[in-house]
Order: C-alpha cells, then sequence, then structure tokens
C-alpha cells in the first residue's frame, strides 16, 4: 500500500488491537472505518483508570487546629519576619 | 543578675581564659559594657541574662552562671552527660572550671561557638539541627538523669500568664486550649528539653574544643559516669549532623528524660500556627525521620499523632509567655504574638467541637 498524499510505502502497526497504517515518508497516519472510535473507547478506558494527576508537591500535614488555609501560600505569615525572627531564637 | 554580679563573673571568666594571669582584676574596667582590660585583646561581651541563666563571653570561652534555683544536683548528672564522649558530636562537652557557685548560682565553661544568625533565619541548619536531636533521642539515657523539663516548663508559663496577666482578655482563651492538654505517659528518651535556634552553635574546626579528657574533672563529675571507657572522641565515627558538621546543641539545663515529640513540638507549634513555610518543618522532619528519629513514629505513620500534644502545650507555653511579657512591659501584642493566641483560640474550640472534656 502506498501512501496517498506523498506515494511512500505505508507500514501496518497494531496497537492495542487497532490496525494503524504509518507512511513512511511523511509519517502521516490512516484509520479504516471504526479505527477512530475503537482509540477513542481505549482512551477513555485509560483516563478512567489512571491515578491522580500528582500535578503539586505534596503539602506536610497539619493538625486540626492549624493555621487557615494550611499548605497553601496564603495562610502563612511570611512577612512577619521581625516577631517571628525573635521567636526562633527564644524560649 | 545584679550588676555587682555581673562584674564578678566577666573576671571568673577572664580568669579562666587567662590561667596565668594568677590574680583577678578586683574590677575590670567596663567589663560589664564588654570592654576588657588592657592586657588582653580577647572579644568579650554578655551573650545572655536572663532569670535561668547568665552567659559571659571571654575569647574562646563562655561561662554560663545557672540559675539560682537550687537544682545543683539535677545539673550535675545533666552537664556529667554533655561530657560524655558518645555525644562529643551532639551536645557541646563543657570545659573545666571553677567549682564554687557565684552568688549562689553554678556555674559552668564551655567552649565558644558561632550561634545561627538571627538576622538570616531561612540560612538557619534546619537538617543538621534535626539530625542532631535525632542523634541525641537515640542515645539511651543513663539511669540518674533527671527528666527533661519541657513538660514543667509549659506549666510554669500558664502559672506565670495567670499570676502577671489575669485580666488580659486572651488569658482565658490560652487558659481554654490548656485544659485540652491530658496528662501524658511520657515514653523514655534522651531530650534536650528547650530546643530552638538560638540551642545550636557551630564549632570553629576541627580540633577546637573537643573534650579532650576534660570530663572528669566537669563540676563534681563522677569518673565513673562519664563514659571514658566508650570509644574515643571523633575517631572514626560519622557527623550526626553531616559529614564535617561543626553544629552542636548547648544548654542542657532542660536535658533530661522524656518524651522526644517536645524538641521538636516547638518548630511544630510554629509551623501549625502558619508562622514557619511548609518547606522549611518539610526539610526538618524530613532530616529528622531520616536519621532514625523516634519521636514522630507512628502506627498510622501521621506524625502528628505524636507531634499533636506537644505542639499543642508548646503554642499555649508560647501565648502564655507572650502575655506575661506584654503585660510586664506594658504594650500590646505583637502581631507574631496574637497569631499564637489566634492559634490557642482555634485548640480551645477544637477541642469543645470534637474532643471528650479533659480530666480536671
Amino acid at each position: 500500500m502506498q501512501c496517498p498524499k506523498c506515494h511512500a510505502p505505508m507500514h501496518t502497526y497494531n496497537r492495542n488491537g487497532v490496525q494503524i497504517e504509518q507512511c513512511s515518508g511523511c509519517r502521516g497516519i490512516f484509520l479504516d472505518y471504526g479505527e477512530l472510535e475503537a482509540l477513542t473507547r481505549l482512551e477513555s478506558q485509560w483516563v478512567q483508570q489512571a491515578p491522580p494527576p500528582p500535578a503539586y508537591p505534596a503539602q506536610p500535614a497539619a493538625p486540626a487546629w492549624g493555621a487557615p488555609h494550611h499548605g497553601g501560600h496564603h495562610g502563612h505569615h511570611g512577612g512577619h519576619h521581625r516577631g517571628f525572627g525573635r521567636m526562633l531564637f527564644s524560649s | 543578675m545584679e550588676e555587682t554580679v555581673l562584674v564578678q563573673l566577666h573576671a571568673l571568666a577572664r580568669q579562666a581564659a587567662h590561667p596565668e594571669y594568677a590574680e583577678p582584676p578586683v574590677r575590670p574596667a567596663h567589663a560589664s559594657h564588654g570592654g576588657e582590660a588592657p592586657s588582653c585583646r580577647c572579644p568579650v561581651g554578655l551573650l545572655a541574662d536572663r532569670d535561668d541563666g547568665t552567659v559571659v563571653r571571654h575569647g574562646e570561652l563562655v561561662l554560663k552562671a545557672h540559675g539560682p534555683d537550687g537544682r545543683g544536683d539535677e545539673l550535675r548528672s545533666r552537664v556529667s552527660l554533655a561530657a560524655r564522649p558518645g555525644l562529643a558530636q551532639v551536645l557541646l562537652a563543657p570545659l573545666p572550671g571553677p567549682r564554687e557557685a557565684l552568688d549562689g548560682r553554678p556555674l559552668t565553661v564551655w567552649p565558644y561557638g558561632t550561634p545561627v544568625d538571627p538576622d538570616a533565619p531561612d540560612a538557619a541548619p534546619w537538617e543538621e539541627a534535626a539530625r542532631l536531636l535525632a542523634a541525641l533521642h537515640r542515645t539511651p539515657p543513663p539511669p540518674d538523669l533527671p527528666a527533661m523539663r519541657a513538660p514543667v516548663k509549659a506549666a510554669l508559663a500558664v502559672a506565670r500568664m495567670r499570676r502577671t496577666a489575669p485580666a488580659h482578655p486572651a488569658t482565658a482563651t490560652v487558659l481554654r486550649a490548656w485544659s485540652t492538654l491530658p496528662d501524658l505517659p511520657a515514653p523514655q528518651a534522651l531530650c534536650h528539653g528547650d530546643f530552638h535556634l538560638g540551642q545550636l552553635v557551630r564549632l570553629a574546626g576541627p580540633g577546637r574544643a573537643e573534650p579532650t579528657g576534660q570530663s572528669a574533672q566537669v563540676r563534681g563529675a563522677d569518673r565513673s559516669r562519664t563514659g571514658r571507657s566508650e570509644r574515643p572522641d571523633g575517631t572514626g565515627r560519622p557527623d550526626p549532623a553531616g559529614p564535617g558538621s561543626r553544629w552542636r546543641l548547648i544548654d542542657v539545663d532542660d536535658l533530661g528524660v522524656g518524651d522526644p515529640a517536645w524538641d521538636l513540638a516547638r518548630p511544630a507549634a510554629w509551623f501549625a500556627a502558619g508562622l514557619l513555610p511548609p518547606g522549611v518543618w518539610s526539610r526538618f522532619l524530613g532530616a529528622y525521620e531520616a536519621a532514625g528519629g523516634p519521636a514522630t513514629a507512628s502506627p498510622g505513620g501521621d506524625p502528628w499523632a505524636r507531634l499533636d500534644l506537644p505542639a499543642r502545650a508548646l503554642t499555649v507555653q508560647t501565648a502564655a509567655l507572650a502575655l506575661a511579657k506584654s503585660a510586664a512591659e506594658g504594650r500590646p501584642l505583637d502581631e507574631v504574638e496574637q497569631v499564637m493566641i489566634d492559634t490557642c483560640s482555634r485548640i480551645a474550640t477544637l477541642r469543645t467541637e470534637l474532643a471528650p472534656p479533659a480530666s480536671p
């Protein structure tokens, strides 16, 4: 089989039971009837099985009485350096 | 400390630093103001002057006059522990010094070490501190060591607040938070008892201030209990704080046997209050746990299972002392102190909502 666009030979691959033809020249992919639907179905199954993405680094655990919005960037009093600096160094 | 006693303390420090001066100067000129006798160019200074201890520096030596509260036997036991060669890379080791007390205060001598820069707390050695605490907590405590004093100090802080700031509107909040804390059976580990960033010093360089046999000369130390048969100091032993680390824990006045979670409770309380950034807390806790520190181990893997109550207690203690000090100084609470009161309020509220009442 030859690519209808650039006429280079096409190779057949099998991906999860779906036949895919790819051109060895322009890398274009051709799908037969029903193959797009089969790929879409496989994709939706994969998304359902996938664990939640670890998009953010884990925040340390905090007690129930901890400051509100704990772990976020807004609950911390990072600007109070002077008073907190003193506290860091005293009994 | 009274001015005249402070002058004597400076004179004794000078004498300890310069044993070649047979006679101490009667009144070293301006000693209490950081000056020195003309024949000596050592850096001198007053490092701390509190009810529980006054600390002066003379050159490479530090002289501490401990609190006059009659706990001399306990102090001897704690200083002996700091002199053990097996702990030389964890605790700052004492140096030989005067055996007599000054004005009823026991004296101890220590090598000078550079403290953590108070103006750069972000550069503080959190990991090294965590590893030092882990090494301390993993050391079997000697049988004669008294209890560590962190829980007592929390109770003393609350008592002081009741005494000095009874009418402050926040006092009731702090007392409600305090009432959420039951008495706890304490795991028996070796604990510092008063850890914060002021309890770390960095020694100047290798070979300096290692206890070369002084341990048995420490005030009243029993030779048989100072661990002289242990491995010689520093040879072939990894630095607990990290390779080549010269950081040591100081101030053994509250050291003793107890629940090691109290040594982590102050940073834990700062983190829970929203003052210590989560990243710094993670570094500290992670380094502690990686070093095998036992304080946070729990079946569920939640460090707060062990940290919760001591961190509440340290929150109450910090808030109580803030109220006592602001009352004594006749000033309002500053922003950070108010954060600790607000945290007490949440502790008290949570107890009301979720927990059964603590036994009276």
